[in-house]
């Protein structure tokens, strides 16, 4: 008896509707196909400023909060960025609320040197007023800019080298947060590779520490970056942490969210086609037809301008890793499916969105984190596909770059991948004098661009699915020389696609549908 | 790449990083030190003459700027007639301290101590004047200088330029041989400019970005997917 949210299609099916970038799709599957569904939101908190204060007061494996101040400390707080959560969330944002009670604690203890940093690592600095989204109002009016900013992994001054662990990775952090009393995270926690010892081993480190566990060897060693304990990059962030939290007084506050993505009107979106009803049929018709006519501006505003109503599901506070384990908990509890068998062909809908273009458009190399690293790495125990299994896709794969966010990703894709797609290759030929480059790095330092490692560690993302995967055919897509460059063929239909995928597929193929957003994960028994 | 006798030239590893400087490095233009210079003469009646005559020919530089950029340099640095060297060099170091060094951009500095770091020579290459372009090359840790320099008879200013004059188009000509002396492969050479008379400038390189652009330079940026860097804000 398999799972109630892993549906069997027949004859009677109605067609799947999945995402194609900022479009829907309407796609016929032939009956047997496996469709997995993402579970209901959980329900969530009634009083998150009671659960945030009861966390602080009642931490796992450390002291409360309150316990730990005296007067005249300093004290960082780090922030996740705004690649969680996808989409951002509708204020107030569970960090403004955590950081809220955090602040007022610290100020009723006679603590006022107090600096917040957005542990943005490589990632683009966020704008005032995203930061403000997440902090709200109070406290950006408050503390930015002067004690309210992004990391800066690049302002080598205030960089500092605390050790090397016992596997020669170097830990390199925000001089400022490495020089504080006490050291509190604020993380917001959606999926399971979030949180735990990458927010300070990662949130505030740089380039020197990332390239030990961002590179194509210890990619292709994660099984899958969902499930940390069989995940290297996890393993090596974990000590690079451990060592930091041994010269550091952290103090972690974690928070979980329900995969509540869609508001109301679009609720529909995670629900089995044949449970809809006539008003959502009606719906779902009415925007599929809507995006497909409007033009791509307007379809990215529908989307990323509206915030998500996330409820909050859990807050948990303490040493790094007991916290983890209770937000791990609780993210799986929200997002596993459990399913038995592999597929030979694994379908699924390509979304508009990414950690990486929050407010921005998802550019080729995105796509390709999104296929070869997210979507194929959502899955805990076997991986969903078949080791040399064909997945197939729904993107127009357009080649379009966000020139300001993104402005190393094109000489990237554009210059280096038509060079070689070897992941091994482009990190000996090319990385370090890429990630060198002067005019990237000021972009990055004073810009709104990702720092000029991050195209590589985008490629090195999808190793492990490369690796994997024997096809990936796309379907929908508005250039086939995107898809060639990222190794994929393509196909006009999804027939075609099946048919295509049929030619190395075993008799009577096993062809399973991921149905996301929103997020689903599923937990394969073979 | 060829050398003159027709042999194999070895280029060398180290690349460049080919600068303008006013909009680029500093927020002044090269009228600036100019007017400093009218006002710093011999004494106060000379300073008026010589700020007179330069508001005369206010309406010639501005139809100049309009059309070319180096017809706008050789009216301007006409001002300099019958200046002493001497007091040009005596009063370089107040005029760069006064004008040029309070001028930088916040992120100028960085941005040339990381192309250092990565052992690119650093160019200025502007249609200022020499002499204070060495001093801002000295400040700044550049190690060569592409500039504009005045004729020099008997010991003063003729008002005129020596060739070449460094502007527009020009700059690009005097970037390729400069990188052909020193054995620069262009295409992994860096060019850094503010402004959309520099595209040739910015084109011969592999490594174009475009500083502070102004609006026609930021579309073409844009569109060719050049780097677009700002200079001049502080961080946050």
């Amino acid at each position: 008896m398999s799972h109630p949210l892993v549906v069997t299609l027949d004859r009677k099916s109605a067609p799947r509707t999945i995402f194609s970038g900022d479009r829907l799709v309407e796609v016929d599957l032939p009956p047997g196909t496996r469709c997995i569904y993402p579970k209901a939101p959980i329900a969530p908190l009634k009083d998150v400023e009671a659960a945030i204060r009861y966390a602080l007061n009642h931490p796992y494996d450390s002291e409360p909060l309150h316990a730990k101040l005296r007067p005249g400390m300093k004290v960082v707080i780090g922030i996740d960025d705004i690649s969680l959560p996808l989409p951002p969330m509708r204020r107030p944002d569970v960090r403004e609320r955590v950081l809220t009670v955090v602040l007022q604690t610290l100020a009723d203890h006679g603590v006022d040197d107090v600096t917040l940093i957005i542990a943005t690592s490589v990632h683009r600095r966020m704008t005032g007023e995203e930061i403000r989204h997440i902090v709200g109002d109070r406290i950006y009016n408050g503390y930015y800019p002067d004690r309210l900013y992004n990391h800066d992994a690049e302002d080598l001054k205030n960089m500092v080298e605390i050790g090397t662990t016992e596997m020669g990775e170097v830990v390199e952090l925000n001089r400022k947060a490495v020089e504080s009393d006490l050291l509190i995270y604020v993380n917001l926690n959606l999926v399971p590779m979030d949180g735990g010892h990458k927010s300070v081993a990662v949130g505030f480190c740089g380039y020197k520490s990332l390239k030990a566990h961002h590179n194509p060897q210890t990619m292709r060693k994660c099984h899958s970056y969902m499930d940390p304990k069989s995940s290297a990059l996890a393993t090596s962030v974990e000590r690079m942490g451990k060592l930091a939290n041994k010269k550091l007084n952290v103090f972690t506050i974690e928070t979980t969210i329900n995969n509540r993505m869609f508001d109301r009107p679009l609720e529909f979106l995670h629900k089995n086609e044949d449970d809809l009803s006539g008003m959502e049929k009606t719906a779902l018709k009415a925007l599929t037809m809507t995006l497909a006519k409007v033009p791509q501006s307007a379809r990215q505003a529908i989307f990323q301008r509206v915030p998500s109503p996330y409820g909050v599901t859990g807050v948990f506070a303490g040493s790094t890793e007991a916290v983890h384990e209770h937000t791990l908990a609780r993210t799986y509890e929200q997002y596993l499916v459990p399913i038995k068998g592999q597929a030979d062909i694994l379908v699924t809908g390509v979304p508009y969105i990414s950690p990486y273009n929050v407010n921005s458009f998802l550019n080729p190399l995105l796509v390709q984190v999104m296929v070869n690293g997210y979507l194929f790495n959502m899955y805990k125990g076997a991986p969903l596909l078949k080791k040399g299994g064909t997945m197939i896709v729904t993107h127009p794969c357009t080649d379009m770059f966000d020139k300001e966010h993104h402005a190393p990703y094109i000489e990237f894709v554009h210059n280096l991948l038509p060079e070689t797609r070897d992941a091994l290759e482009l990190h000996k030929r090319y990385e370090a004098k890429f990630a060198s480059n002067p005019a990237y790095i000021q972009a990055y330092r004073t810009g709104h661009a990702y720092h000029p490692a991050h195209p590589f560690f985008m490629w090195y993302w999808g190793e492990a699915g490369r690796q994997h995967t024997g096809r990936v055919i796309v379907v929908g897509a508005d250039n086939e020389y995107i898809p060639k460059l990222m190794g994929w063929e393509t196909a006009r239909t999804m027939n075609e696609a099946l048919e295509m995928a049929k030619d190395t597929a075993p008799p009577s193929p096993d062809i399973v549908l991921m149905h996301m957003p929103p997020i689903v994960m599923a937990e394969v028994t073979v | 790449m060829t050398g003159p006798d027709g042999r194999e030239k070895k280029l060398s590893a180290v690349a460049a990083s080919y600068f303008d400087v006013d909009g680029t490095l500093i927020r002044t233009n090269l009228v600036h030190p100019t007017l400093w210079y009218l006002m710093h003469q011999r004494t106060p009646m000379r300073s008026l003459q010589k700020l007179a005559r330069a508001a005369w020919k206010t309406p010639q530089m501005i139809w100049a700027e309009m059309q070319d950029r180096r017809m706008f340099n050789e009216i301007l640095f006409s001002s300099y007639e019958g200046i002493s060297h001497d007091r040009l060099m005596i009063l370089a170091d107040d005029a760069f301290n006064d004008i040029m060094k309070k001028a930088l951009y916040p992120h100028a500095k960085d941005l040339i101590s990381r192309c250092r770091d990565e052992g690119h020579d650093v160019v200025l290459v502007s249609g200022a004047l020499d002499f204070l372009m060495t001093r801002l090359a000295d400040h700044l840790g550049a190690t060569h200088v592409i500039a504009n320099r005045l004729e020099i008879k008997d010991g003063y200013a003729t008002g005129r330029l020596l060739r070449p004059v460094v502007a527009g188009p020009e700059k690009a000509r005097l970037i390729r041989d400069h990188a052909r002396e020193r054995g620069h492969n262009l295409d992994d050479c860096f060019a850094y400019s503010d402004s959309y008379s520099d595209v040739p400038m910015l084109s011969v390189v592999g490594h174009p970005a475009a500083v502070n652009p102004d609006s026609k330079l930021e579309r073409l940026a844009r569109t060719y997917g050049w780097p677009v860097l700002t200079l001049d804000k502080s961080v946050n």
